[in-house]
């Protein structure tokens, strides 16, 4: 039953009192998103529903954030209005408090289109509400999962936002779960992929392959992709899309996340199709910065440390793998808090073996002594091990030398290191 | 004097290799360097040439579908594993091929996967995953930690022996407070995390039964387990 256009927006405005009033508390950005959950639960249905360009919702296990930054980007500097849950809060109720956040005091969203980072299980619940009209599958990777128990049910959630989508599903070539969700998808949805070509291929390893010595997918069997990145130097990236080569800069560590840049940037295309303005595409795609967390870096003096977030096995090995051990002075830190996923197990399936060289500084976290024995294991030496986050942090600093620094952190890891950063330097708000 | 080498034998890394499993093959195999002897790591994959002259044996766990991948053929080398089982050699299986090692896994769509009967003891999945931070104390062991993943609820038959009582988390089942299976020197449970690191009384277990079994004897060397044994302090103080 429809609800009183006054009750409606009564609501709403009570609701964006609440999210004006909570941002002086601090943090709980999907509480104001809750109430109006409770009150008018047709609201994030309707709005979003309004948008002439539609929603798209970007999900997978790695890189949600950043990707989803950059595909926001990349429609901007088409001259799109989009609306998007920027505080990486993504759960319907998180979308919920953006959009009140967003909205004018006569309740109007001033967006074109919706681009929203979803969880694989939130997807599920959010694709019963509204259904998107683009979708971009980035992977699905061993992660948090005592929390939705198998990669295969990770697969299906995915699959469920895809047979949703209305217009174009764009999904990652290389993986081959996501790949093959090209089956699945309505009559009448269209599918495009992004991919690597021959040569990166082998730099990513799924999680399949990580004990399996035969040799990767053949490149004759794989689909076309509209957009493959094909090298990079440092931030100069080479991509193909369709059969022309084009070059941008993108400062963006680590390889995975120059990858997911394709991502962004073929489902740019597809939603702009006829439009696209290639030229400022490239050039923002050169704007892109890291998102909270993920490799972003602060000033401790006259030198650098950057945060890099760690999840999952694939994730820690990319990360690894996209610099040099000894040029680094290198922090651990593993904790073990629900939102970190309680079980440690896949530090095993990790190689620290590029780390024998620099050694690791400082290990910290709840679970500092897992990650101890596993670099043990590895022959990897560890100047100090100490699991109180804040000393850690300082020994750290103090003790390093003066390389650059990085820090791999779980999440609840990284929000506590923020807050001891926060305290002496300057690091963007989280929002 | 020529170098003791044991062969260690990894069950279907491809297929049987999920929450770390190769961190227990990598563990046993520096624990048998600590313990002075070499080591020789071999892959078994599907359709590959059965390693009979393996000296232990490690398993893993997988997805549902891995299981269904690995069955024909693991039911094609089963002979060989219990002869090897019956005459001694150790083995330590973990979690899918736990479920496999014992006579059926009948999953929670109902279809019947017929195990090789190493242990008396079956498994019927579940819709509730029993999943957390466990400890077991063990006769043999002493305190056990580990981490449990499962749907599938295992139930041991009469007098087969257990590797341990739960005393945090659930093990085999919901109605009982066993955790894992014990046969000749055969090991099973639903510990990963990943077990043997963080538990080297059984990776010690393990190297003594194998070189006992192939050099007729084992000189046990005295390993510094602080590390090791500050995680499990940690691991059992941690919340489910």
């Amino acid at each position: 039953m429809p609800r009183p256009v006054i009750f409606g927006h009564a609501t709403r405005l009570i609701g964006q009192g609440i999210r004006y009033a909570s941002k002086f508390r601090g943090g709980g950005s999907a509480f104001p998103g809750l109430f109006m959950e409770k009150l008018d639960p047709g609201f994030v249905e309707r709005e979003l529903s309004a948008l002439p360009r539609g929603v798209v919702v970007v999900s997978g296990t790695n890189g949600k954030t950043t990707t989803t930054k950059m595909a926001v980007q990349l429609l901007e500097s088409q001259g799109l209005k989009v609306f998007t849950n920027r505080t990486g809060s993504n759960f319907v109720r998180g979308v919920a408090a953006a959009l009140l956040g967003e909205m004018n005091l006569k309740g109007e969203l001033d967006a074109d289109i919706a681009v929203l980072e979803l969880d694989e299980a939130h997807a599920v619940h959010f694709v019963k509400m509204v259904q998107p009209k683009y979708s971009l599958l980035l992977n699905v990777m061993r992660d948090q999962l005592d929390r939705f128990g198998e990669i295969d049910t990770t697969r299906k959630m995915l699959t469920q936002l895809a047979r949703a989508t209305t217009g174009t599903v764009v999904l990652n070539r290389e993986d081959p779960r996501i790949r093959r969700i090209s089956q699945d998808v309505e009559e009448g949805t269209e599918v495009a992929y992004y991919g690597l070509s021959e040569g990166l291929r082998s730099r990513f390893p799924s999680d399949d392959e990580m004990r399996d010595n035969r040799t990767p997918q053949q490149a004759e069997n794989l689909p076309e992709a509209s957009v493959a990145l094909t090298s990079f130097e440092g931030t100069r990236t080479h991509l193909m899309i369709g059969d022309r080569e084009v070059t941008t800069d993108i400062n963006l560590y680590g390889i995975y996340n120059i990858y997911n840049a394709a991502g962004a940037l073929a489902l740019t295309l597809e939603i702009m199709g006829e439009d696209a303005d290639e030229a400022a595409l490239l050039a923002e795609l050169s704007k892109v910065t890291p998102a909270f967390g993920r490799g972003e870096s602060v000033r401790i003096g006259d030198r650098s440390l950057q945060l890099l977030l760690v999840k999952n096995p694939a994730g820690f090995r990319l990360s690894l793998a996209s610099a040099t051990g000894e040029d680094y002075a290198t922090m651990i830190t593993i904790n073990d808090e629900y939102a970190d996923g309680r079980d440690v197990s896949w530090l095993w399936d990790v190689d620290f073996e590029s780390l024998q060289h620099g050694g690791v500084d400082v290990v910290s976290g709840t679970r500092a002594y897992d990650m101890a024995l596993r670099l043990e294991h590895d022959d990897v030496s560890v100047r100090a091990v100490n699991t109180d986050l804040p000393s850690a942090l300082d020994e750290f600093v103090r003790g390093s030398g003066d390389k650059p620094m990085r820090v791999f952190c779980t999440y609840t890891s990284m929000l506590a290191l923020r807050r001891e950063l926060a305290k002496t330097t300057e690091v963007a708000d989280i929002g | 004097m020529t170098e003791k080498t044991l062969k260690i034998l990894q069950l279907y890394p491809r297929d049987m290799n999920i929450y770390g499993d190769w961190g227990n093959v990598l563990s046993l195999s520096r624990r048998a360097h600590a313990h002075g002897l070499a080591t020789e790591i071999v892959d078994y994959n599907p359709g590959d040439i059965f390693p009979e002259d393996f000296d232990i044996l490690v398993g893993g766990g997988g997805q549902d579908s891995g299981q269904t991948v690995i069955q024909d053929d693991l039911h094609r080398i089963a002979p060989v594993l219990r002869s090897a089982a019956e005459s001694g050699a150790p083995m330590l299986v973990i979690c899918g091929l736990y479920q496999l090692f014992g006579n059926q896994f009948t999953t929670v769509g109902g279809e019947v996967l017929q195990g090789i009967g190493l242990f008396d003891a079956h498994t019927v999945g579940s819709e509730e995953r029993l999943i957390g931070n466990i400890v077991i104390e063990s006769e043999e062991f002493g305190t056990v930690v580990g981490y449990e993943n499962h749907s599938g609820l295992t139930y041991l038959g009469d007098g087969v022996e257990r590797l341990g009582t739960a005393t945090k988390g659930e093990g085999n089942n919901l109605d009982d407070d066993g955790e894992g299976a014990r046969v000749h020197h055969v090991i099973g449970s639903y510990l990963h995390g990943s077990l043997l690191p963080k538990n080297p009384r059984i990776s010690d277990y393990l190297v003594r039964h194998a070189a006992e079994r192939k050099f007729g004897s084992f000189e046990p060397a005295k390993i510094d387990d602080s590390l090791a044994d500050r995680a499990r302090e940690v691991a059992a103080s941690r919340p489910r």
